[in-house]
């Protein structure tokens, strides 16, 4: 599935997640939502980062969000978390708008965001930071999610008394991933899962993300400088330049249209 | 060129005070001189903490040493009163610099740990020593006008002179200093240690020299402040008074001279207003007495919460254009505790 | 022989206090990275409330003991709500000023509600009359017992609730990392007045069962606080375990110094020890080894 996710398109996504939804079943336990993005603007002090940046990413895709370093793809995941506070402009899961919310309630209407390199908590053991991510869950739902995540990532499974601090690059980034989904998300927003991974983690990182898409119905936007790579396994792209959406088309169409790609992703 | 504006303004500021000082009853000279001998004490206290980006609550205690050496000298020795003052102002420096040695190594709460225990134990040594320090009895300090001034010439008004005349000179060494290389350099390693040490600074012996120069200040302060006192004691360096002086630093606007002299006057002068206050509204003592320290403690967390720059910011904002310059002091300490979510702001 | 025995006993009974406060400033420290210079006075005013409520109801101790701690929790709640909360994200600097202000203020307002001039004493839980073991004294009484057993408790069920309660984990994963624990959905405001609470609850403890040896008024907790801090500072600011092993070590070496060399050196032995333990380890025996802050 993960090689030719990129040319199956947004029809057949959504077919997928149509499909799974009725099931129900998977990882994450429920089904993904659509994420509006509508002419929003943010920024930090007196730097306007966004501006008029509008993106719909269907339930149950991939959407990856590329571009140059400062182009505002990390920032625009951190202000569809509420980090950053949106300055205009709307943002909404299934008709629920999300803006001007605290990070904490728009994480509980289902939006798992997984920041760039630090979302592990060092401090803390490899189960519980897994707990973590099982606060949002019903009670008893919890020990069959855990042993769930456990069966799936075996790594996690062999260093679960571990303190998180002493795994690798490549098992904090699975940690931190199965932690997210352990909330049960609607919405996984992924921020450079690649990022100082080997090219082998890389394809099984991604390949994992295609099949919780396919499996379960997630939504996931993920933003990734690995334009490659994120093309293959998404549904759809959408590309940032200095803040603003230059090309939003689907996943295949995108990496197939060589001056964009030269032009703005280097490959 | 500053140095020389530095000084006109002192000349005229001294000028004013002269006059002044013969307008004041004599019980107003008093308050007036202690407010001068306070200013100092703040002003370095200010210079540390707002330009230098350390921390001391505990700066009474150079105050403390200033004081007792200022005691014994005239004492045992029998000096010039200026050279008392000089020489003081140099055991705190002293005193100072292994405090500063000690405190280029601690961050935030150690560094201000460990000055509040020296202010709270440095008092206990008047009493362990008490054939020295005179225990809690102190030592009595007497300075007499010279006699050029006639022989009616008022001892408060003499206070009001010295005092005065010397915290200018501080003030004005303090003023040059801050503006100097030196007080440049003091801004970079409190705005960003690695930077200004990536930048060829030594950051250690920065950070020593602002305790040694806030010390010395608080020195000089301490000799002035036991003259108007006539006495030393232990008790006159509690820990309160080190938290007075933090406090003042705080109202006046961290990092701004000015704002030492505004938040010594309301330190010296606002708890006995507001007593009286208290009293005549029918209070008992006992509570009255209480009542300065319940609205300082207001007074105290309102401006912090609303007016950060403290009094001299407050009063550039409503004068001057540029109000960015009076939160700048405050950016320093940030590097001592980061607050977790600013982290990661600011990487786009 | 009997000497050291008296020393060192009733220097673990002091340092127990000295652990407690240490133990509230670290669980405020972790929290949120603020050092809260009120938790003296905090205590103090709580045990005002204890003493007015045993007067109240007619001598009865537990009622008091309780109210102690009540108002101990709530207090510490309200200050982090109303006044500690604006000064997140600011320099550390305005949360120091700010809670030395709440300190004054509450030294102030004791002064206008409870003080009448005089210190007032407070009762003990059970006798201060030193134990014995034969004819040798032992330097603790059963009031002591019960203050160490008290605080150990204390301690007990905070490392319970720390270890194996979700309320814990959301306190631990905020005090490591509030960000993230945000984008987990931990309502982080919430935690961070929870931590406040309890450790307004430790000092009122604190306060309760240190004021029959010190007396009461609006001072009376500043020179506890003080060593308290020193004990945290010790221990190192972010572990809970260095805050009780901090003020034991501090509460037994100012001890040995009071009793064999002069009780006039005590400050300055604790000053020694703070310089000597921050010399060697700038921040505290039990600091973290990981690194976390750059």
């Amino acid at each position: 599935m993960a090689d030719n996710g990129g040319a199956a398109g947004n029809g057949a996504a959504g077919n997928r997640a149509a499909g799974n939804r009725a099931a129900g079943n998977g990882p994450t336990g429920r089904a993904g939502s659509a994420l509006d993005i509508r002419d929003l603007a943010a920024g930090y002090g007196n730097v306007a980062v966004l501006d008029n940046v509008t993106i719909a990413a269907a339930a149950g895709t991939i959407t990856a969000v590329l571009g140059a370093n400062g182009a505002g793809k990390t920032t625009l995941l951190r202000t569809i978390s509420g980090s950053v506070r949106a300055r205009a402009g709307q943002i909404e899961i299934d008709g629920m708008s999300l803006v001007r919310r605290a990070p904490e309630e728009i994480a509980r209407a289902g939006v798992a965001h997984v920041p760039e390199g630090q979302g592990v908590i060092t401090e803390l053991t490899v189960e519980e930071n897994l707990r973590l991510g099982l606060l949002l869950r019903p009670r008893r739902e919890r020990a069959a999610a855990i042993a769930d995540a456990y069966q799936r990532f075996g790594v996690l499974g062999d260093r679960r008394r571990q303190a998180a601090g002493t795994l690798s690059g490549g098992e904090r980034q699975i940690l931190v991933i199965a932690r997210a989904l352990l909330s049960a998300p609607r919405v996984l927003l992924l921020d450079e899962p690649s990022l100082g991974l080997a090219p082998k983690i890389v394809a099984q990182v991604m390949d994992l993300i295609a099949r919780l898409r396919d499996e379960s119905g997630l939504t996931v936007v993920l933003v990734e400088q690995n334009a490659r790579s994120a093309l293959e396994i998404a549904d759809k792209g959408v590309v940032l330049n200095l803040g603003r959406v230059v090309a939003e088309s689907d996943a295949a169409e995108l990496a197939a249209d060589v001056g964009l790609r030269r032009h703005y992703l280097g490959f | 060129m500053t140095m020389l504006r530095h000084v006109a303004i002192a000349v005229a500021c001294g000028a004013l005070l002269l006059l002044l000082s013969y307008r004041l009853d004599l019980y107003r000279d008093l308050q007036f001189a202690e407010v001068a001998a306070e200013v100092g004490a703040v002003a370095g206290l200010t210079v540390l903490i707002g330009i230098s980006g350390q921390i001391s609550i505990g700066h009474g205690a150079f105050m403390a040493i200033g004081s007792y050496a200022a005691a014994l000298l005239l004492l045992h020795q029998h000096w010039n009163i200026g050279y008392v003052i000089v020489a003081s102002g140099l055991v705190a420096a002293a005193a100072g610099g292994i405090m500063g040695i000690a405190a280029a190594r601690l961050r935030g709460p150690y560094l201000a740990g460990a000055t509040l225990m020296l202010a709270v134990a440095l008092p206990s040594l008047a009493d362990k020593y008490q054939s020295v320090f005179g225990g809690d009895q102190g030592l009595s300090v007497s300075i007499t006008p010279p006699a050029a001034l006639g022989a009616t010439f008022p001892l408060q008004r003499w206070f009001v002179w010295l005092s005065c005349a010397a915290t200018l000179v501080l003030l004005v060494l303090l003023a040059n200093l801050v503006r100097s290389r030196i007080g440049r350099s003091w801004r970079a390693v409190r705005d960003d240690e690695i930077a200004a040490s990536l930048a060829g600074l030594n950051v250690a012996r920065l950070q020593i020299l602002a305790f040694v120069v806030s010390a010395a200040c608080a020195g000089v302060s301490g000799t002035l402040y036991a003259m108007v006192t006539t006495i030393v004691t232990p008790d006159a360096f509690t820990l309160t008074l080190s938290i007075g002086l933090l406090t003042a630093a705080v109202l006046g606007g961290l990092g701004s001279l000015l704002g030492a002299v505004w938040g010594a006057a309301i330190l010296v002068l606002a708890p006995p207003f507001l007593q009286d206050f208290a009293t005549s509204h029918g209070f008992s003592s006992a509570v009255s007495s209480n009542v300065p320290i319940a609205a300082y403690g207001v007074v105290l967390i309102v401006v912090m919460l609303v007016f950060p720059a403290g009094i001299q910011g407050g009063l550039r904002r409503l004068l001057g254009p540029a109000a960015p310059v009076a939160a700048a002091p405050f950016s320093a300490l940030r590097r001592h505790a980061p607050a977790r979510e600013e982290k990661e702001e600011g990487t786009v | 022989m009997q000497e050291f025995i008296e020393f060192t006993l009733g220097g673990l009974a002091s340092g127990i206090i000295y652990s407690a406060i240490a133990l509230s400033l670290v669980l405020i420290w972790r929290g949120t990275r603020v050092l809260n210079y009120a938790q003296g006075g905090m205590a103090m005013f709580t045990t005002y409330v204890a003493l007015t409520v045993i007067n109240d109801t007619g001598g009865n101790y537990w009622l008091g003991f309780l109210a102690a701690l009540a108002a101990g929790f709530a207090l510490g709640a309200v200050l982090e709500r109303g006044v500690v909360r604006p000064t997140v994200g600011k320099p550390p600097l305005n949360s120091v000023i700010v809670t030395i202000g709440i300190l004054i203020f509450i030294e102030g307002l004791a002064g206008i509600i409870f003080y009448n001039g005089q210190s007032a004493s407070f009762p003990p839980a059970y006798s201060i009359v030193s134990l014995k073991v034969g004819s040798i004294a032992l330097g603790v009484s059963w009031n002591d017992v019960f203050t160490a057993a008290a605080v150990l408790a204390a301690a007990v069920l905070l490392a319970a609730l720390f270890r194996y309660t979700t309320v814990g984990l959301r306190l631990r994963a905020t005090a490591f990392n509030a960000s993230v624990s945000r984008l987990l959905g931990v309502r982080v405001g919430r935690v961070l007045t929870l931590g406040w609470a309890l450790a307004g609850l430790i000092g009122a403890l604190a306060g309760v069962l240190v004021t029959p040896t010190t007396f009461l008024n609006p001072n009376s907790m500043d020179a506890i606080f003080v060593l308290g801090f020193t004990a945290a500072v010790i221990g190192g600011l972010d572990s809970p375990v260095g805050a009780i092993v901090g003020g034991l070590v501090l509460g037994v070496v100012l001890s040995y110094v009071g009793g064999y060399l002069s009780a006039d050196l005590i400050e300055l032995a604790g000053l020694a020890a703070l310089v000597l333990v921050l010399m060697f380890r700038p921040s505290g025996l039990f600091a973290p080894t990981a690194v976390r802050r750059v």
